[in-house]
């Protein structure tokens, strides 16, 4: 056991855990939390797949930044509480678990026929290379300078559709 | 025993099934909202698990630019909530139906 495995199955279940416990819950706030611990497992498991810069954003941006905004919007508003999870329309809920039933073993089919393990090695010094800072910032401003550019300009025009959208009318 | 690729894969379909099935079935319009981060979460997790079992950074450079386009979405998509709640005082998307054909 090394602790690469280690690492993999302790965040691995509590990501998968996190995201059922979040479906689940029915107070908003409380699914917030468990998505945050989801988010954060999430990020121990780029480290484990050598992804620093990654798992510092992911930590950042998604734990830090938009959960944020998503407790605030949740205690701005009263959202009143939905019924107990399964009571409202048990027959289309069993249904929709049925069909992601149905999904997810058509994902775990193709992804054993297909055995992309057996095309792609680990190589552990190359692996380690692409996760660091300077090579991601050196291929985003060698060759995707113009997405890096419409990155910019699309938070731009999301800034401003957000404070048009959520402003007060006042005419 | 060696952690290969298609552990991150599975991993990564399990998540983003539980995000199906949490929009298929939550009424919350927030709810719906994260699970659909969630799911977005699940697609970057197989970007990074082929970026680094490839030894490319490209992946891990649209993991980045998927973070942006959430960070946008999901300011977006708050104010449109809060826009709707101040119209009809609810979140639920069972009532908020006036573009339902």
């Amino acid at each position: 056991m090394n602790l690469e495995i280690i690492f993999f199955f302790v965040f691995g279940f509590v990501a998968a855990v996190s995201s059922i416990l979040m479906i689940t819950r029915n107070n908003a706030v409380i699914a917030a939390l468990y998505l945050i611990l989801n988010f954060a497992s999430l990020a121990g498991l780029y480290l484990t797949l050598n992804a620093q810069f990654i798992a510092v954003t992911q930590v950042i941006v998604y734990a830090g930044a938009i959960m944020v905004l998503f407790l605030f919007v949740i205690m701005l508003l009263r959202p009143e509480n939905e019924k107990k999870f399964l009571e409202a329309n048990p027959k289309i809920k069993i249904f929709a678990f049925v069909i992601a039933g149905f999904v997810f073993l058509q994902l775990i089919y193709i992804i054993f026929f297909s055995r992309p393990s057996a095309i792609i090695p680990k190589n552990l010094n190359e692996s380690v290379e692409a996760g660091t800072i300077e090579s991601i910032g050196y291929i985003l401003f060698k060759d995707y300078v113009l997405p890096f550019e419409a990155a910019g300009f699309l938070l731009l025009a999301a800034t401003i559709g957000a404070l048009i959208l959520a402003k007060k009318k006042v005419d | 025993m060696t952690i290969t690729i298609e552990y991150y894969l599975i991993l990564s379909a399990f998540m983003f099934i539980v995000g199906v099935a949490g929009v298929l079935t939550r009424r919350n319009a927030i709810i719906v909202f994260m699970c659909i981060e969630l799911m977005l979460n699940s697609a970057n997790l197989t970007l990074v698990a082929f970026s680094s079992y490839l030894g490319s950074s490209v992946g891990q450079l649209f993991v980045f630019f998927v973070m942006t386009v959430a960070a946008a979405e999901a300011a977006v998509g708050l104010a449109i909530i809060i826009a709707i709640f101040r119209n009809k005082l609810t979140v639920n998307i069972d009532d908020i139906n006036i573009l339902k054909w």
